[in-house]
């Protein structure tokens, strides 16, 4: 019924990259997942990006940015105000028109310009929230403390989502002060900034998309349970998730992972983010295509199944779940 | 040397509120909290125009209470500058007496009395305008005092809501070699290694070709104006009164425009092939703002077959 994609390429910037502006970072990755699958510029029919002009501080900087994939003649191209992940949805829709067989994503972002969570802060409701001056941050420990006050996880099951991440000693992390309790400095992502792109190609040898779905939930955070990960249930229930040997999580948050696992009911025998995850590189806009990349590279190293999540919104309102098979 | 900058990016919006907010709003700005109620029965706080769970729309807004409990909390110890305080406080979703769902708020408390269960009351201030902010919460098993009249009775259909992050701006490597070279009075271009065109400003990928352009191009100070529009109305920001002019301007050497404003010149004596150079300020800075102006040079018009490309 669905025209089987491939991910045929996927790029990533390396995390100490000298500063380059936004068009230098997407020249680099678009090339180098080009590359990755043996195509060229002329072979993509279509072009998606993820980028968000809050977080770069400019309006519509993903138009600046557009040079990275040298747009001459003139190319077919979307944009999400969002997780290249969602870009890479758009793009899986695209190639199912049938006229076209490959598509490049990609996504920029950075931490270091300004303060992420103040980002965050102005997508949430206009009237309820953004003027409170809530911020990712406040609204994720209200998660972690409904998840503590469930009796079902321990602040020592969000200190070991560290653990497993970094190596850090997990008696170490939970003599750390809180910066919103019960969240301390290490549950909040690692910012970063990078790029990362993924070419997608009908048929092929690449790791063949077998599912991808995404559900978003309500945003008022108390109009629905804190305590689970609603939306990727029912994005992992859609996309026929089964039984998988690899996750890449996108949990922000290190607690969002347990309930990330939870929603994905991974078996203990999963391989849950040998990438490191939000816990050591966490770029805004990017960080959710690269759970997709890395979920693909585990799959051309062998794995014959794998699942990426990407998420959006407060407290894991939205997410999308791509399942990879070999 | 580094280029980094700071840079305020502030916007100063008004919301409307629509027939369901509005009504929201001007109750709180009297005093009183109502929250949304579904065809089911169902209250939400806050209210929503529409059942989330539905999607049907909501028209009915009943009072709730203004006594709640706390059905989540976390203690912020360092508040942020955008936080209601500026001392330690908690955020909590409340679960208002006559709510079916909890909201989020502040909560002016002492770090122990704040939990889960722990009840809590409305503190209305004193200056209210229909925003979520006219009230926040404190640890309490008494019933809320009531609001203070306030003297505004129209009804509240638009609220503020100013926009403001602060940034610190980094050069990416293309444009701070460029921003060196303005530094010293100089325009450097580069060249791309595909198409061989010559960007000034340079862009770190040739948006023809998509490769990095590497080989820098040092240009001379005149060009051609190919298009100008000359603005006469005000507006804030403004670097010259108006009326003056704005142009494109092919540097001699260049392939793309640059755009600038054009100065010592009538704005009627402005026209397309006009010859024009760079007027610097006297302590140039990283920015291209250092050529104040470009003017005339005096030389005679450009050929038209020379800008062609261009028009």
């Amino acid at each position: 019924m669905f025209r089987p994609v491939h991910i045929s390429g996927f790029a990533q910037l390396p995390s100490d990259v000298e500063d380059l502006d936004e068009a230098e970072m997407v020249q680099r990755v678009v090339s180098g997942a080009l590359g990755d699958a043996g195509l060229s510029r002329q072979d993509m029919g279509f072009w998606c990006s993820g980028s968000n002009d809050y977080v770069m501080g400019k309006p519509f900087s993903f138009t600046m940015a557009i040079d990275g994939i040298g747009p001459w003649p003139p190319q077919r191209e979307s944009h999400v105000e969002m997780d290249g992940a969602f870009a890479l949805f758009e793009a899986w829709v695209r190639l199912q028109h049938g006229d076209i067989d490959h598509a490049c994503v990609y996504a920029f972002g950075r931490s270091s310009l300004t303060d992420v969570d103040d980002v965050h802060a102005m997508e949430l409701d206009p009237y309820s929230l953004a003027p409170l001056g809530v911020g990712a941050t406040d609204l994720a420990a209200l998660q972690a403390r409904a998840m503590l006050d469930s009796g079902r996880w321990t602040e020592r099951d969000f200190a070991g989502v560290v653990s497993r991440a970094t190596g850090a000693d997990i008696d170490a992390l939970l003599a750390a002060p809180y910066v919103a309790n019960p969240l301390r400095e290490h549950d909040r992502p690692t910012g970063a900034d990078g790029a990362a792109a993924i070419v997608l190609s009908v048929g092929g040898d690449g790791p063949r998309i077998d599912g991808l779905e995404h559900r978003i939930d309500a945003h008022q955070p108390g109009m629905r349970s804190l305590i689970e990960a609603r939306s990727a249930r029912l994005a992992g229930e859609a996309a026929g998730i089964g039984p998988v040997e690899v996750a890449e999580l996108h949990a922000p948050y290190a607690p969002q992972m347990l309930l990330l696992q939870q929603a994905l009911g991974l078996a203990d025998g999963v391989t849950v983010n040998r990438s490191g995850g939000s816990q050591t590189s966490e770029i805004p806009m990017v960080s959710g295509l690269v759970r997709i990349g890395e979920a693909a590279e585990a799959v051309r190293g062998g794995a014959s199944r794998a699942v990426a999540t990407a998420t959006a919104g407060p407290c894991l309102q939205h997410n999308l779940v791509c399942v990879l098979a070999g | 040397m580094e280029l980094v900058s700071p840079f305020t990016l502030a916007y100063a919006y008004k919301r409307s509120l629509g027939p369901v907010l509005s009504r929201f709003a001007t109750a709180l700005r009297d005093g009183q909290l109502l929250g949304a109620r579904t065809a089911s029965g169902r209250v939400l706080m806050p209210p929503l125009e529409y059942d989330p769970d539905s999607g049907e729309d909501i028209a009915d807004l009943v009072p709730v209470g203004t006594e709640g409990t706390i059905q989540s909390w976390t203690w912020i110890a360092q508040p942020k500058a955008r936080h209601p305080f500026d001392t330690p406080f908690a955020w909590a979703l409340v679960k208002l007496d006559g709510a079916d769902t909890a909201f989020l708020h502040a909560v002016r408390a002492d770090e122990a009395e704040v939990a889960t269960g722990a009840r809590v009351r409305v503190v209305w201030g004193a200056e209210r305008s229909g925003s979520i902010r006219d009230f926040h919460f404190e640890v309490s098993d008494q019933p809320a005092e009531p609001a203070a009249p306030v003297e505004d009775t129209e009804p509240v259909t638009r609220f503020k809501a100013p926009t403001r992050l602060d940034y610190t701006v980094r050069a990416g490597a293309v444009t701070a070699d460029f921003l060196r070279g303005i530094l010293k009075r100089e325009l450097n271009g580069k060249r791309c290694p595909n198409c061989t065109k010559v960007y000034l400003p340079p862009r770190g990928s040739c948006p023809t070709c998509g490769v990095p352009t590497d080989e820098q191009v040092p240009l001379g100070q005149a060009g051609i104006v190919t298009t100008f529009s000359v603005i006469r109305f005000p507006f804030e920001g403004q670097m010259l009164e108006p009326p003056y002019a704005c142009a494109h301007i092919v540097i001699d050497g260049a392939d793309v425009p640059l755009l600038h404003l054009i100065g010592e010149c009538d704005v009627d004596d402005v026209r397309i092939g006009m010859r024009v150079e760079a007027v610097w300020s006297d302590e140039p800075a990283p920015t291209l703002a250092s050529i104040r102006y470009f003017k005339p040079t005096g030389e005679p018009d450009a050929d038209p077959d020379s800008y062609e490309s261009h028009v």
